[in-house]
């Protein structure tokens, strides 16, 4: 289980760490933003991270 | 000091955080491969200058605590070459888009590659001037549609990672903004390269190219430069002829030819010896 914040100020709902997540963590709201709907999924890979184009996403380590 | 999980953002201007950038447009992505490259170098932020001319990515330094330089459309390289040639012990990169720095700024280009000056170039193709408009620029492909192109873009374009080796830089590689941890160590060891280095970074603009185009959102078209990129030690890429549309990433070239600042500083010295001999 790892903690994964996402900044709603930052974000532009662009949809690529929904796609793109290897684990499908994220799923989407109605307005297309991403809410974390299976975080114990999450192995902290960081890829969601490194994808996101407006450093809206933080992810914690894993087991934190 | 923090680990490299965090490090990176020191290099990255929070405060002017959400950045212009459209949705889904990838210079967000190659700005973190940047801060990323820079962490992993340990580059203290001050030793950094950061040189930018105009655009959408030429707008990537007001999102970096580095030192920056931001020049006049297309000869950010030439502001970069004075910089470095002035101070050679501060690491200097040069931040240009496609319309800025192979269309506006082309001869800065090949000449900082002959001249083999220790700069690294980072190149978002997004193959468009996405900041005016979406016009063509030399790296639309023949037959894309553009604002000024809407019929089909009639020339052909440039290769710019085949173009600058042919120019004779040190260190010329491609990626993509979907594979980022490669991207990561593309731009590092561009930077830890003596001499010029040169990195494309192909990228989506969802807003002109993408939506002129039909390529779909920005998910799309990042599925697009997953589908379409052929890593170069692949065995596909061995295997022969790529696909229509396909390109290489990874590193293409890497030589080990002296850099500019080093051959300027023997001829110096030679001046100099001269000098006092006849004197």
């Amino acid at each position: 289980m790892c903690q994964i914040k996402i900044d709603p100020k930052r974000c532009k709902h662009c949809g690529i760490c929904i796609a793109f997540c290897p684990q499908e963590v994220f799923g989407a709201d109605c307005r297309g933003a991403p809410v974390v709907e299976r975080a114990e999924k999450c192995t902290a890979c960081g890829l969601c991270v490194m994808r996101c184009p407006d450093f809206a996403l933080e992810v914690g380590e894993k087991g934190k | 000091m923090p680990g490299l999980k965090t490090a990176w953002k020191e290099y990255l201007e929070e405060s002017m955080l959400p950045h212009m950038w459209c949705p889904g447009c990838g210079n967000g992505i190659a700005l973190g491969a940047l801060t990323r490259a820079l962490a992993e170098l340990k580059l203290p932020r001050h030793k950094v200058v950061v040189v930018t001319g105009i655009g959408c990515w030429g707008k990537a330094d007001d999102y970096l605590s580095t030192n920056a330089l931001h020049g006049t459309h297309g000869r950010a390289l030439a502001f970069a070459t004075g910089v470095k040639a002035a101070r050679p012990e501060l690491t200097v990169v040069v931040l240009m888009g496609d319309g800025d720095g192979a269309t506006i700024g082309g001869n800065h280009l090949i000449h900082a590659a002959r001249r083999n000056i220790d700069l690294t170039a980072v190149v978002v193709n997004n193959y468009n001037y996405g900041m005016t408009g979406g016009q063509v620029s030399a790296t639309t492909p023949a037959g894309a549609i553009t604002s000024t192109t809407r019929y089909g873009n009639p020339e052909r374009d440039f290769d710019l990672c085949r173009l600058v080796e042919a120019a004779g830089a040190n260190y010329v590689a491609r990626g993509t903004v979907y594979h980022v941890p490669q991207l990561d160590r593309l731009i590092r060891d561009g930077i830890a390269k003596k001499g010029f280095s040169f990195i494309e970074v192909v990228s989506p603009c969802p807003t002109h190219f993408g939506r002129r185009n039909r390529l779909g959102p920005a998910v799309q078209m990042m599925k697009l430069l997953k589908e379409r990129a052929v890593h170069v030690g692949s065995a596909a890429a061995k295997g022969g002829e790529l696909p229509e549309g396909s390109f290489f990433i990874g590193k293409l070239a890497e030589r080990d030819d002296p850099d500019f600042n080093t051959s300027y500083e023997k001829m110096r010295k030679k001046a100099l010896a001269k000098g006092t001999e006849s004197s």
